[in-house]
């Protein structure tokens, strides 16, 4: 499995065909305190770039993009009741949704781990 | 409008260093770079309902209005009884356009010294409107009444049901003198210091005008105590929308009056019959017939905030539009404040809001959503 980053803060790990996206530890400490995640429902059709999810701070509302074309396959269940675990374990068990890619080669624009902690020294 | 526009340039709080060396995220707002959050919103909203919070507000305006007729010339441009007002008392008022608008809501003191000295007033107006209500008060107040704009001093507020005795450590017996809306003024570390007892979280607390220069002192004083922690604008605008408190800018502004603003308690019951204040024919008439639209609050059903801008239905027809929203850590659920239409304003009347092409119901709600635990006079502390 290998994990990529984008510049807007999300992660995404793949598995094959396969894989899993959230926001990272870097995002969650920006956004603060997470009262709401609003995720994409099974069967959605998301395209690189694009709105996915939004996640709502005490403060205010910030949209989340998807780093790659795919298909939802589910949204993460367990945020609905316990929000503030994109703040515990963002990269974790507070991932937003899985979705099967559409085009592998989309991968090959994002960043590896050394780069998005040199790109985030650079904030 | 040169005068704003020559303000566009964010200036720096007397704190600012102060604030950084203690972990805070700074943020511009009402041009200054400000503390949003040090720890963290919802624990920085708990800490202060729970203990005491120090709250820079060194941003908002503090003014001297000073004169012979100095109350008279303030109750033509705001509807409160400044004749009537004590020294040492404070009242919350409104500071109205020509046609009724609400240009600020502001908080007025009774400093004059002594019984027959010249009448003197402290106004505290909001930090984003302090430069347009200098020049509004300068246009509009006699001659006779001088106007001045103490920007060589700092305020902080401290808020939280610890906050009396915290502060009685360092001032002995301000918690004794004084009750919610009262003000005195003392001497602390070889400086005075202005001292009103009330603040803008639903909580008990202090506003405290320092020397800018000297403020750091103050604040390191404060916090030195651990009942005390600084808080953030992010937790000053969660606890205000719990306590049901208007943000100018977002719940008042220009386009409404005080009836449709639900700030009609403001309007004493001697300028009620007497009017002569800026839009009183218009606000009067309000007050008698009833407002066209109404700020409300709204108990938002779910977990999903509904924020400001979002508009609110009543069935299809839209019907009001949220002025400020969000999730309320004590209530432990999103609330929010908004207009609606005179016929939807009842308590327990559904609603719904629109947020992302959803619908989301509200019930529009009792302010405050937080009780009220101001230190009344009479009553038991």
């Amino acid at each position: 499995m290998t994990r990529y980053f984008t510049e807007d803060h999300e992660w995404i790990e793949v598995d094959g065909d396969t894989a899993t996206v959230g926001i990272t530890d870097y995002a969650q400490g920006q956004l603060g305190d997470i009262v709401f995640v609003e995720v994409p429902a099974g069967g959605t059709a998301l395209s690189k770039g694009g709105e996915a999810a939004v996640v709502e701070s005490v403060k205010a509302a910030s949209d989340v993009y998807s780093p790659v074309s795919g298909t939802v396959t589910e949204g993460n269940p367990a945020l609905e009741d316990d929000p503030a675990l994109v703040n515990t374990a963002p990269e974790g068990d507070g991932w937003f949704f899985k979705l099967t890619i559409t085009d592998a080669g989309e991968l090959d624009g994002l960043m590896d781990e050394a780069a998005y902690k040199a790109f985030c020294d650079t904030l | 409008m040169s005068e704003t526009e020559d303000q566009v340039e964010t200036q720096m709080l007397p704190l600012d260093g102060w604030h950084r060396a203690r972990g805070a995220r700074m943020v511009p707002f009402a041009g200054y770079e400000m503390p949003i959050q040090y720890e963290g919103i919802m624990a920085e909203h708990e800490w202060a309902r729970t203990h005491a919070g120090l709250f820079d507000v060194s941003h908002m305006g503090q003014l001297i209005v000073e004169g012979d007729g100095a109350a008279e010339a303030l109750e033509a441009i705001m509807p409160g009884d400044f004749s009537a007002l004590k020294p040492g008392r404070i009242r919350y008022s409104l500071l109205l356009a020509e046609d009724g608008g609400i240009l600020d809501d502001l908080m007025v003191t009774n400093v004059t010294e002594s019984e027959g000295a010249t009448p003197r007033y402290y106004v505290v107006v909001n930090g984003a409107t302090k430069w347009d209500d200098i020049g509004f008060l300068r246009e509009h107040l006699p001659d006779e009444i001088t106007l001045n704009h103490l920007d060589d001093r700092g305020l902080l507020a401290l808020q939280g049901p610890e906050a009396a005795a915290v502060l009685d450590t360092l001032v002995p017996g301000v918690a004794d003198e004084l009750s919610f809306m009262q003000g005195t003024s003392r001497e602390w570390n070889g400086a005075p210091l202005g001292i009103g007892r009330g603040g803008y979280t639903g909580e008990d607390g202090f506003e405290l005008s320092y020397p800018a220069d000297k403020l750091e002192d103050l604040a390191n004083a404060l916090v030195a105590d651990e009942r005390v922690r600084p808080i953030g604008l992010g937790a000053r605008d969660s606890l205000r929308l719990e306590a049901g408190l208007p943000l100018y800018g977002h719940d008042l502004d220009e386009s409404v009056d005080p009836v449709e603003g639900s700030a009609a308690f403001a309007i004493s019951k001697a300028r009620r019959e007497q009017g002569g204040f800026h839009g009183a024919e218009r606000i009067l008439a309000a007050l008698a017939n009833g407002p066209a639209k109404k700020l409300v609050g709204f108990s938002v059903e779910g977990r999903m905030p509904v924020r400001e801008g979002a508009p609110v239905f009543a069935g299809t027809e839209e019907v009001g539009r949220v002025t400020s929203g969000g999730f309320a850590p004590t209530v432990g659920a999103p609330i929010a404040m908004g207009y609606v239409a005179a016929a939807y304003t009842a308590p327990g009347t559904a609603l719904e809001a629109e947020v992302r092409g959803k619908r989301v119901p509200l019930t529009v709600a009792q302010m405050p959503f937080v009780p009220h635990r101001y230190h009344r006079k009479g009553a038991a502390k």
